[in-house]
């Protein structure tokens, strides 16, 4: 066993105690803080993996600005979690039978699949700038249907986060 | 040498669930829309690997266009949750199941 290998079982298990801790929490506060350390793990996954502009963006995307978010929204709240009891049996029950299914499934499928994916991966990186130059020569038109849907994300958000209903804001914006 | 693509898809698998898990218990706006993140967040993790195990850019470019669509999806949802907010005082998914309140 390698070095990298060691390092990828760390992670793995830090990226897996931590959700776990997050989705059991009752505070909401407690559980952004420790996804922030869900995806703090998952950015060091991604370099270990060769991707270091993605590891740069999960920090700076995921970790930053949608937990911030997230936090922002949960102050805004003047109350705690709506939950009395955190797992109720009967949300709890088809969640467990479906999750043991897929679970079965999972293992089942890497077991049988293409003996190539039992064998350790080399390691290898790709450079911002070679990535960068792939991106925008290969998928030019991802990329502005991606920001087409951002901006369509900034309207509706805009639109939603207004005062008032929909249909009176949309009438004084027609008689002013 | 790292570990074998099949257990970076275990990993990705057990972080998958737990979003499902997340997302379909909690009765509260915010932890569904947390379990749609961490949802995403497996998906990227297999993305990567898969494109560090075929030697191809295709999965990391699959990925950013991931983080992208987790942008919108997160802007948009906590728009809702304060649009559902301001209507009813409460962000538990039962106050919609009543359209008149």
């Amino acid at each position: 066993m390698t070095v990298y290998a060691i390092l990828f079982y760390i992670l793995a298990g830090l990226i897996l105690i931590t959700t776990g801790l997050a989705i059991t929490r009752r505070n909401m506060v407690h559980t952004v803080i420790y996804l922030v350390f869900s995806f703090f793990g998952s950015a060091m996954l991604f370099y270990l993996l060769g991707a270091p502009l993605l590891a740069a963006l999960e920090v700076i995307i995921y970790a930053g600005a949608i937990m911030i978010l997230f936090l922002f929204i949960i102050m805004m709240m003047r109350e705690e979690s709506p939950e009395t009891r955190l797992f109720v049996p009967r949300q709890w029950l088809p969640a467990a039978a479906i999750g043991l299914l897929y679970l079965v499934l999972g293992v089942l499928l890497i077991l049988s699949a293409d003996p190539t994916t039992g064998e350790p991966m080399k390691l290898a990186q790709a450079t911002p700038a070679a990535f960068g130059e792939y991106l925008f020569n290969a998928h030019w038109l991802t990329i502005e249907i991606a920001s087409l849907l951002l901006l369509v994300a900034l309207i509706g958000a805009l639109h939603l986060g207004r005062e008032g209903k929909g249909g009176d804001a949309r009438k004084t914006e027609e008689t002013s | 040498m790292i570990v074998p693509y099949s257990h970076i898809l275990v990993l990705s698998g057990l972080l998958f669930l737990m979003g499902m898990v997340c997302a379909t218990t909690r009765r509260n706006l915010i932890m569904i829309v947390v379990g749609l993140e961490i949802m995403l967040n497996a998906a990227s993790v297999a993305f990567i690997g898969a494109a560090l195990q075929w030697g191809t850019l295709d999965g990391q470019a699959v990925a950013i266009f991931i983080i992208a669509v987790a942008a919108a999806e997160v802007s948009i949802g906590l728009a809702l949750i304060v649009a559902v907010y301001r209507r009813t005082g409460s962000v538990d998914p039962a106050v919609l199941e009543n359209p008149s309140a």
